[in-house]
């Protein structure tokens, strides 16, 4: 297999080892702790009750793609390794999204 | 490992070019992504559902839960550090960045296990009510994936003591990685989902 082979292949190799340097990991590891702090500090505002789940779930969803592009690489990786994720990720959003709507959301179902 | 080590070391590709390896982890991960969505579903649906206690705001301790996301979340910026050692063939920076995030998934795992600990005194159990049954099952199946993570990466530790993790294991390293941010993320949305919209 190794005999095998073929120039793009080597490109690809080459690319996937292009990620980000030290100092990139520690601005990103700076950046996740202040949005966590930021969702705590949140959460104990009496007044943001009515609109907490938006806020919560816009900074959980920026750490999450802090960590998936930078730290998971595929801001930096082949596209096809975010299609192989983002595609069932995507169905399992769906679905979480999908059972929440029909049982909490929906009277009486 | 050794299947793993061997994957790494005769780079195996796909026709796109694409390493067999790390493919078909990718294709794991988002497996896993399911998994934990119907886990996360199912507490989301029965949320507020328990006829009797303990609810969750009578156990969650947010405090301790934000001090363990820390942690979690900075295990994953020493597993960047270790696979960048490991990619310069830097062999004390890869012993060194291994055992600490080794080191912080275990003291995640020891939050949890002081927090489940608590909840059992609290009168909280898998059998409790809706709230326990779901809460213990999708926690538990994440902490059982930590405990894997901490495993693995103990096991690289040994083979990088012994002198047997070079740079052109890079990708059995990567590949971990992808293991362990992947259980940080999946953490992240439990924080949010679970704990803190509450």
């Amino acid at each position: 297999m190794a005999d095998n082979r073929s120039g793009a292949a080597h490109e690809v190799a080459h690319q996937e080892h292009g990620h980000p340097g030290a100092r990139t990991y520690i601005m990103v590891a700076l950046v996740l702790t202040i949005i966590t702090a930021a969702e705590v500090a949140v959460a104990y505002v009496p007044s943001l009750r009515p609109v907490l789940a938006y806020i919560l779930i816009t900074l959980s969803a920026a750490k999450f793609a802090l960590v998936v592009m930078y730290y998971m690489h595929l801001k930096f990786d082949s596209r096809i390794f975010s299609g192989v994720f983002l595609a069932p990720f995507s169905l399992a959003l769906l679905v979480v999204v999908a059972l929440v709507i029909l049982f909490k959301l929906i009277p009486f179902v | 490992m050794n299947h793993a080590a061997a994957a790494s070391s005769d780079h195996h590709y796909t026709a796109t070019g694409l390493n067999t390896f790390k493919l078909g982890f990718w294709t794991l991960i988002g497996s896993e992504s399911l998994f934990f969505a119907s886990l996360i579903s199912t507490y989301m649906v029965y949320k507020g559902e328990s006829v009797r206690g303990p609810f969750p705001s009578d156990v969650f301790n947010i405090p301790l839960t934000s001090f363990s996301t820390f942690v979690l979340l900075m295990s994953s910026l020493m597993m960047v550090l270790a696979l960048a050692a490991v990619q310069r063939g830097d062999r004390k920076g890869s012993l060194l960045w291994l055992f600490m995030t080794a080191l912080f998934g275990s003291i995640f795992l020891g939050c949890q296990a002081y927090e489940f600990t608590h909840f059992y005194h609290a009168g909280l159990t898998l059998g409790t009510n809706v709230f326990g049954s779901s809460f213990f099952i999708l926690t538990g199946f994440h902490g059982a994936h930590v405990l894997m993570g901490v495993i693995w990466l103990l096991i690289l530790w040994v083979q990088a003591l012994r002198g047997q993790l070079g740079a052109k294991d890079a990708l059995t390293v990567e590949v971990a990685g992808l293991y362990w941010h992947f259980v940080d993320i999946v953490w992240i949305a439990i924080f949010t989902l679970i704990y803190l919209l509450d």
